[in-house]
């Protein structure tokens, strides 16, 4: 065992962890820091294949800016985020099983044929220094890359614009409804007919 | 002579198992929050592979760049669903899928 393998296997139970953490915790904070492990250990799962700029990369968006916006958004909704109403439907539970058996199934057949049918492992080859440092993606992302590049800036612009524009508050634009306070009802309008007769209450005296 | 982390396989064997769980939470679990977190655990899965592959194949970075994108969509799909589930609870009250059953509001 070297250094190198102790490495991997430290960094894919961390990711495997996490990743069971996320799907399997009832409270969805707990979820993001399972998510969080999932990343951290990926990112060292990317040391490990000499891809530094992209572990780089992974830690400071993953885990620097969506993992935040997860807790942040949990966070704003509070103790609403984990707790669920029953059910309406009683065959959802078991449509939902179904669809979570039958992925597991397809993926565990699937990976069977293609271990069954794969060659021999061979080992990576030895490797420059320059493969995944800064200077090798940015030439490559810069040169043959540069169209998908400018594409995803506008796209980044697009997605800032639209996540503002959905999750704005929509009060300042609705009206006040008309004959709303019950002073202004008393007042100013009919009592709705269903009122005929009732003595009204202190809050509309 | 330990290959454990040195082939491609170790590499491709972990994502693949990284994606069924995602899968899975995406497919099971009712909490929108959740099933934009497995999103986001697939999203990875699948960036892993890309950058194991490329260190097989020495010499170019197509592998990582795909990556490097793969990063940048996600960001913004992460940034746009979380806009909605805001926008939906603001709306239900409730951030559960099952919630989510009219087009209008």
């Amino acid at each position: 065992m070297t250094v190198g393998n102790v490495f991997f296997a430290l960094c894919s139970i961390a990711a495997l962890v996490g990743a069971l953490c996320t799907v399997l915790a009832k409270n969805p904070i707990r979820g993001a820091m399972g998510l969080l492990l999932t990343i951290v250990g990926i990112a060292g799962l990317f040391l490990k294949l000499n891809a530094q700029f992209l572990a780089a990369i992974q830690l400071i968006v993953y885990a620097g800016a969506v993992v935040v916006l997860f807790v942040f958004v949990i966070m704003l909704l509070g103790p609403d985020a984990g707790h669920a109403k029953e059910t309406r439907e009683p065959k959802a539970k078991l449509a939902r099983a179904f669809a979570g058996v039958l992925m597991a199934v397809l993926s565990i057949v699937t990976l069977v044929l293609v271990l069954r049918s794969a060659d021999k492992p061979q080992r990576f080859g030895f490797v420059g220094p320059t493969h995944g440092s800064v200077e090798a993606v940015g030439q490559q992302l810069f040169t043959k890359a540069v169209v998908p590049f400018e594409l995803a800036t506008a796209l980044l612009i697009v997605a800032v614009v639209g996540a503002i524009a959905v999750a704005r508050s929509r009060h300042q634009t609705r009206k006040p409804k008309e004959n709303a306070s019950p002073t202004r009802r008393f007042f100013h309008g009919p009592l709705h007919p269903r009122d005929a007769g009732r003595p009204l209450t202190g809050e509309e005296l | 002579m330990n290959i454990l982390g040195n082939v491609v396989e170790h590499y491709v064997l972990l994502a693949s198992i990284i994606f069924t769980v995602g899968g899975i939470g995406f497919l099971v679990r009712r909490n929108v929050l959740v099933q934009l977190m497995s999103i986001e655990l697939m999203l990875n899965a699948v960036n892993l592979v890309l950058v194991a592959f490329n260190r097989r194949h020495v010499g170019d970075m197509n592998g990582q760049v795909f990556s490097f994108f793969i990063i940048a969509v996600a960001a913004a799909e992460a940034a746009v669903g979380l806009a909605i589930v805001l926008s939906f609870y603001r709306l239900k009250q409730s951030v559960f899928s099952d919630e989510a059953d009219q087009l209008r509001h």
